[in-house]
Protein backbone atom coordinates (compact mmCIF):
# COMPACT_ATOMS: atom_id res chain seq x y z
CA UNK A 1 0.00 0.00 0.00
CA UNK A 2 1.39 3.82 -0.81
CA UNK A 3 2.24 5.97 2.01
CA UNK A 4 0.03 8.79 2.50
CA UNK A 5 2.46 11.61 2.45
CA UNK A 6 -0.27 14.23 2.71
CA UNK A 7 -0.55 13.32 6.07
CA UNK A 8 0.54 15.59 9.21
CA UNK A 9 4.12 15.07 10.71
CA UNK A 10 4.84 16.45 13.94
CA UNK A 11 8.52 17.13 14.48
CA UNK A 12 10.02 17.35 18.01
CA UNK A 13 13.17 18.95 19.43
CA UNK A 14 14.53 21.84 21.45
CA UNK A 15 17.59 22.57 18.53
CA UNK A 16 15.61 25.17 16.30
CA UNK A 17 18.34 24.33 13.51
CA UNK A 18 17.39 20.70 13.86
CA UNK A 19 14.01 20.76 13.35
CA UNK A 20 14.85 22.80 10.47
CA UNK A 21 16.77 20.04 8.72
CA UNK A 22 14.09 17.59 9.45
CA UNK A 23 11.54 19.41 7.58
CA UNK A 24 13.46 20.13 4.91
CA UNK A 25 14.70 16.57 4.27
CA UNK A 26 11.19 15.57 4.61
CA UNK A 27 10.20 18.17 2.09
CA UNK A 28 12.26 16.52 -0.07
CA UNK A 29 11.02 12.75 0.23
CA UNK A 30 7.50 15.38 -0.21
CA UNK A 31 6.19 15.46 2.87
CA UNK A 32 5.03 18.59 3.26
CA UNK A 33 2.26 18.55 6.17
CA UNK A 34 5.36 19.16 8.65
CA UNK A 35 4.31 20.64 11.63
CA UNK A 36 6.89 21.59 14.94
CA UNK A 37 7.50 21.49 19.05
CA UNK A 38 9.79 22.41 20.64
CA UNK A 39 9.82 20.17 24.11
CA UNK A 40 7.24 16.96 24.75
CA UNK A 41 4.77 19.03 26.51
CA UNK A 42 3.97 21.31 23.60
CA UNK A 43 4.11 18.02 21.53
CA UNK A 44 1.64 16.22 23.73
CA UNK A 45 -0.28 19.29 23.39
CA UNK A 46 -0.57 19.51 19.47
CA UNK A 47 -0.88 15.69 19.21
CA UNK A 48 -4.39 15.76 21.52
CA UNK A 49 -5.65 18.82 19.85
CA UNK A 50 -4.39 17.54 16.10
CA UNK A 51 -4.30 14.91 13.71
CA UNK A 52 -0.85 13.67 13.16
CA UNK A 53 0.04 10.39 11.32
CA UNK A 54 3.80 9.91 12.39
CA UNK A 55 5.64 11.91 15.19
CA UNK A 56 9.37 12.25 14.99
CA UNK A 57 10.75 13.59 18.22
CA UNK A 58 14.21 13.86 19.62
CA UNK A 59 14.61 12.51 23.12
CA UNK A 60 16.69 15.24 25.71
CA UNK A 61 14.66 17.86 25.66
CA UNK A 62 13.36 19.57 28.73
CA UNK A 63 10.70 19.73 30.30
CA UNK A 64 9.34 16.70 28.57
CA UNK A 65 11.32 14.02 27.63
CA UNK A 66 11.12 12.38 23.82
CA UNK A 67 11.08 9.14 25.84
CA UNK A 68 8.35 10.81 28.18
CA UNK A 69 6.28 12.23 25.23
CA UNK A 70 6.23 8.58 24.00
CA UNK A 71 5.27 6.85 27.06
CA UNK A 72 2.28 9.49 27.43
CA UNK A 73 1.30 8.99 23.45
CA UNK A 74 1.07 5.19 24.17
CA UNK A 75 -1.03 5.84 27.08
CA UNK A 76 -2.93 7.83 25.25
CA UNK A 77 -6.24 5.79 23.93
CA UNK A 78 -6.72 8.42 20.59
CA UNK A 79 -2.76 8.13 20.32
CA UNK A 80 -1.54 5.08 21.03
CA UNK A 81 -1.48 3.79 17.22
CA UNK A 82 0.48 6.68 16.31
CA UNK A 83 3.71 5.84 14.74
CA UNK A 84 6.32 7.31 16.90
CA UNK A 85 10.52 7.67 15.26
CA UNK A 86 12.98 8.92 18.46
CA UNK A 87 16.18 10.52 16.16
CA UNK A 88 18.56 10.89 18.86
CA UNK A 89 22.18 11.47 20.13
CA UNK A 90 21.64 9.09 22.62
CA UNK A 91 23.29 5.95 21.49
CA UNK A 92 23.58 3.78 24.28
CA UNK A 93 21.77 -0.01 24.57
CA UNK A 94 19.75 0.77 27.73
CA UNK A 95 18.58 3.73 25.70
CA UNK A 96 17.41 1.75 23.10
CA UNK A 97 16.16 -0.95 25.29
CA UNK A 98 14.19 1.63 27.11
CA UNK A 99 12.88 3.36 24.00
CA UNK A 100 11.64 0.04 22.38
CA UNK A 101 9.53 -1.11 26.16
CA UNK A 102 8.19 2.64 25.69
CA UNK A 103 6.28 1.21 22.69
CA UNK A 104 8.76 3.14 19.63
CA UNK A 105 8.40 2.20 16.43
CA UNK A 106 11.78 3.39 15.12
CA UNK A 107 15.13 4.73 16.07
CA UNK A 108 17.54 7.04 14.46
CA UNK A 109 20.88 7.89 15.61
CA UNK A 110 22.47 11.54 15.28
CA UNK A 111 24.31 11.99 13.10
CA UNK A 112 22.23 10.44 10.47
CA UNK A 113 21.71 10.92 6.72
CA UNK A 114 18.09 11.27 4.35
CA UNK A 115 18.43 7.91 3.32
CA UNK A 116 17.99 6.50 7.00
CA UNK A 117 15.10 8.63 7.82
CA UNK A 118 13.87 7.88 4.41
CA UNK A 119 14.37 3.64 4.99
CA UNK A 120 13.03 4.48 8.96
CA UNK A 121 9.85 6.26 7.86
CA UNK A 122 8.78 3.59 5.14
CA UNK A 123 9.33 0.89 7.31
CA UNK A 124 7.40 2.40 10.51
CA UNK A 125 4.29 3.71 7.91
CA UNK A 126 4.47 0.63 5.78
CA UNK A 127 3.99 -1.28 9.23
CA UNK A 128 1.48 1.25 10.45
CA UNK B 1 60.01 17.64 87.81
CA UNK B 2 55.93 16.80 88.09
CA UNK B 3 54.73 20.01 88.48
CA UNK B 4 56.19 20.75 85.85
CA UNK B 5 55.17 18.76 84.20
CA UNK B 6 51.48 19.58 84.91
CA UNK B 7 52.27 23.22 84.48
CA UNK B 8 53.28 22.56 80.89
CA UNK B 9 50.31 20.17 79.96
CA UNK B 10 47.85 23.03 81.11
CA UNK B 11 49.69 25.48 79.35
CA UNK B 12 49.07 23.62 76.86
CA UNK B 13 45.74 22.98 76.69
CA UNK B 14 45.20 26.64 77.41
CA UNK B 15 46.68 27.54 74.19
CA UNK B 16 44.68 24.61 72.32
CA UNK B 17 41.87 25.95 73.39
CA UNK B 18 42.67 29.69 72.54
CA UNK B 19 43.42 28.06 69.26
CA UNK B 20 40.16 26.79 68.48
CA UNK B 21 38.02 29.51 69.77
CA UNK B 22 39.77 31.98 67.56
CA UNK B 23 40.12 29.88 64.74
CA UNK B 24 37.73 27.16 64.15
CA UNK B 25 38.97 26.01 60.86
CA UNK B 26 42.83 24.14 60.42
CA UNK B 27 45.09 26.64 60.36
CA UNK B 28 48.33 24.45 59.88
CA UNK B 29 50.92 27.17 60.76
CA UNK B 30 49.51 27.52 64.23
CA UNK B 31 49.27 23.77 64.63
CA UNK B 32 53.56 23.89 63.09
CA UNK B 33 53.85 25.89 66.05
CA UNK B 34 52.34 24.20 68.83
CA UNK B 35 54.09 21.17 67.69
CA UNK B 36 57.41 22.88 67.62
CA UNK B 37 56.88 24.27 71.28
CA UNK B 38 55.93 20.66 72.14
CA UNK B 39 58.75 19.75 70.35
CA UNK B 40 60.76 22.34 72.17
CA UNK B 41 59.67 21.88 75.77
CA UNK B 42 59.10 18.12 75.66
CA UNK B 43 62.10 17.14 74.16
CA UNK B 44 64.10 15.66 77.35
CA UNK B 45 60.87 13.64 78.09
CA UNK B 46 60.38 11.62 74.97
CA UNK B 47 62.35 8.57 73.70
CA UNK B 48 63.82 8.71 70.13
CA UNK B 49 61.29 7.10 68.84
CA UNK B 50 58.32 9.65 69.84
CA UNK B 51 61.05 12.11 68.91
CA UNK B 52 61.42 10.90 65.67
CA UNK B 53 57.76 10.48 65.15
CA UNK B 54 57.17 14.13 66.25
CA UNK B 55 59.41 15.39 63.51
CA UNK B 56 57.43 14.19 61.29
CA UNK B 57 54.02 15.56 62.75
CA UNK B 58 56.23 18.33 62.20
CA UNK B 59 57.36 17.89 58.88
CA UNK B 60 54.18 17.05 58.09
CA UNK B 61 52.89 20.53 58.93
CA UNK B 62 55.74 22.09 57.41
CA UNK B 63 54.20 20.54 53.89
CA UNK B 64 51.21 21.51 54.57
CA UNK B 65 52.06 25.03 55.13
CA UNK B 66 54.07 24.60 51.88
CA UNK B 67 51.34 23.38 50.14
CA UNK B 68 49.11 26.08 51.07
CA UNK B 69 51.82 28.57 49.96
CA UNK B 70 51.80 27.10 46.45
CA UNK B 71 48.39 26.60 46.39
CA UNK B 72 48.24 30.68 47.16
CA UNK B 73 50.50 31.39 44.60
CA UNK B 74 48.98 29.65 42.04
CA UNK B 75 46.34 32.13 41.73
CA UNK B 76 43.33 29.57 42.39
CA UNK B 77 41.00 32.03 42.75
CA UNK B 78 41.51 33.15 39.60
CA UNK B 79 40.22 29.79 38.02
CA UNK B 80 36.85 30.08 39.84
CA UNK B 81 36.52 34.45 39.06
CA UNK B 82 38.30 34.55 36.05
CA UNK B 83 39.29 31.49 33.55
CA UNK B 84 36.35 28.57 34.15
CA UNK B 85 33.29 31.54 33.09
CA UNK B 86 35.31 32.47 30.51
CA UNK B 87 36.12 29.43 28.85
CA UNK B 88 31.88 28.45 29.46
CA UNK B 89 31.45 32.21 28.00
CA UNK B 90 33.60 31.28 25.22
CA UNK B 91 32.06 27.78 24.39
CA UNK B 92 28.31 29.36 24.53
CA UNK B 93 29.86 32.01 22.13
CA UNK B 94 31.01 28.80 19.85
CA UNK B 95 27.31 27.67 19.78
CA UNK B 96 25.66 30.97 19.54
CA UNK B 97 27.95 31.28 15.95
CA UNK B 98 27.72 28.17 14.63
CA UNK B 99 24.11 27.87 14.97
CA UNK B 100 24.11 31.73 13.30
CA UNK B 101 26.32 30.23 10.57
CA UNK B 102 24.72 26.69 10.12
CA UNK B 103 21.16 29.01 9.51
CA UNK B 104 22.66 30.86 6.77
CA UNK B 105 23.81 27.70 4.87
CA UNK B 106 20.24 26.35 5.81
CA UNK B 107 18.85 29.30 3.98
CA UNK B 108 21.03 29.47 1.28
CA UNK B 109 20.33 25.45 0.88
CA UNK B 110 16.70 26.43 1.24
CA UNK B 111 16.78 28.71 -1.58
CA UNK B 112 18.65 26.17 -3.86
CA UNK B 113 16.09 23.39 -3.26
CA UNK B 114 13.63 26.12 -4.63
CA UNK B 115 15.40 26.72 -7.85
CA UNK B 116 15.81 23.06 -8.21
CA UNK B 117 12.48 22.67 -7.77
CA UNK B 118 11.94 25.07 -11.23
CA UNK B 119 14.28 22.88 -13.29
CA UNK B 120 13.89 19.44 -14.74
CA UNK B 121 15.69 16.40 -15.44
CA UNK B 122 19.49 15.62 -14.43
CA UNK B 123 20.21 19.24 -13.13
CA UNK B 124 17.24 19.25 -10.70
CA UNK B 125 18.48 15.71 -9.21
CA UNK B 126 21.84 16.65 -9.19
CA UNK B 127 20.79 20.04 -6.85
CA UNK B 128 18.35 18.32 -4.36
CA UNK B 129 21.53 15.51 -3.96
CA UNK B 130 23.69 18.52 -3.30
CA UNK B 131 21.49 19.85 -0.97
CA UNK B 132 20.39 16.89 0.57
CA UNK B 133 23.96 16.47 1.79
CA UNK B 134 24.18 19.95 3.08
CA UNK B 135 21.08 19.61 5.23
CA UNK B 136 22.68 16.07 6.60
CA UNK B 137 26.44 17.64 7.70
CA UNK B 138 24.15 20.97 9.05
CA UNK B 139 23.42 18.78 12.02
CA UNK B 140 26.61 18.71 13.17
CA UNK B 141 25.70 21.89 15.05
CA UNK B 142 23.21 19.93 17.23
CA UNK B 143 26.14 17.18 17.90
CA UNK B 144 28.80 19.99 18.48
CA UNK B 145 25.86 22.00 20.59
CA UNK B 146 25.48 18.91 22.91
CA UNK B 147 29.03 17.65 23.15
CA UNK B 148 29.95 21.52 24.51
CA UNK B 149 27.26 21.54 26.77
CA UNK B 150 28.75 18.13 28.25
CA UNK B 151 32.11 20.00 28.52
CA UNK B 152 30.01 23.36 30.14
CA UNK B 153 28.82 21.17 32.76
CA UNK B 154 32.44 19.13 33.13
CA UNK B 155 33.86 22.98 33.71
CA UNK B 156 31.37 23.91 36.42
CA UNK B 157 32.33 20.24 38.28
CA UNK B 158 35.72 21.39 38.38
CA UNK B 159 34.74 24.91 39.44
CA UNK B 160 32.81 23.60 42.26
CA UNK B 161 35.38 21.64 43.31
CA UNK B 162 38.81 24.13 42.60
CA UNK B 163 36.46 26.62 45.27
CA UNK B 164 35.85 23.44 47.81
CA UNK B 165 39.82 23.49 47.85
CA UNK B 166 40.23 27.12 48.38
CA UNK B 167 38.01 27.11 51.08
CA UNK B 168 39.53 23.96 52.86
CA UNK B 169 43.32 25.60 52.28
CA UNK B 170 42.38 29.37 51.95
CA UNK B 171 41.39 31.68 55.16
CA UNK B 172 39.06 34.09 53.21
CA UNK B 173 36.20 31.83 53.10
CA UNK B 174 34.76 29.43 55.26
CA UNK B 175 34.98 26.07 54.29
CA UNK B 176 31.95 25.37 51.98
CA UNK B 177 29.64 22.45 53.54
CA UNK B 178 29.89 19.56 51.31
CA UNK B 179 27.11 18.85 48.53
CA UNK B 180 26.30 15.27 47.97
CA UNK B 181 25.68 14.82 44.56
CA UNK B 182 22.32 14.68 43.39
CA UNK B 183 20.28 10.96 42.85
CA UNK B 184 19.59 10.69 39.46
CA UNK B 185 15.99 9.23 38.27
CA UNK B 186 16.60 6.23 36.15
CA UNK B 187 15.06 8.47 33.37
CA UNK B 188 17.87 11.17 34.04
CA UNK B 189 20.05 8.28 33.97
CA UNK B 190 19.66 8.10 30.27
CA UNK B 191 20.25 11.17 29.16
CA UNK B 192 24.34 10.99 28.10
CA UNK B 193 24.62 13.22 24.95
CA UNK B 194 25.93 12.34 22.01
CA UNK B 195 29.58 9.23 22.55
CA UNK B 196 32.60 9.74 21.82
CA UNK B 197 32.38 7.91 18.17
CA UNK B 198 34.37 4.86 19.08
CA UNK B 199 32.20 4.33 21.56
CA UNK B 200 28.78 5.00 20.13
CA UNK B 201 26.68 2.37 18.78
CA UNK B 202 26.08 2.79 15.12
CA UNK B 203 22.99 2.78 13.44
CA UNK B 204 23.40 -0.95 12.06
CA UNK B 205 23.84 -1.62 15.57
CA UNK B 206 20.60 -0.08 16.84
CA UNK B 207 18.55 -2.17 13.70
CA UNK B 208 19.73 -5.53 15.08
CA UNK B 209 19.25 -4.52 18.89
CA UNK B 210 15.45 -3.44 17.53
CA UNK B 211 15.09 -6.56 15.71
CA UNK B 212 16.20 -8.47 18.41
CA UNK B 213 13.00 -7.71 19.60
CA UNK B 214 10.59 -8.77 17.05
Amino acid sequence: MPIDKSMNVLIVDDYKTMLRIIRNLLKQIEFNNVEEASDGAEALSKLRTGNYGLVISDWNMAPMTGLQLLQEVRADSRLKQTPFIMITAESKTENVVAAKAAGVSNYIVKPFNAETLRDKIEKVLGHA
Amino acid sequence: MPDSHARRDVLLAERLAEIRANRPQMDTELIAEVVRAVLTTMSDDLSVHDTALLLEVEELGRTIAAAKQEIAALKVDDITGCHIPFATDELDAIVAHTATATNAILESCETLDTVASTVAGEAADRLQDATTRIYEACSFQDITGQRISKVVTTLKTIEEKVARIIATFGHKTAALPAVPSAALTPEEELLNGPQLPQQAMHQSDIDKLLASFD
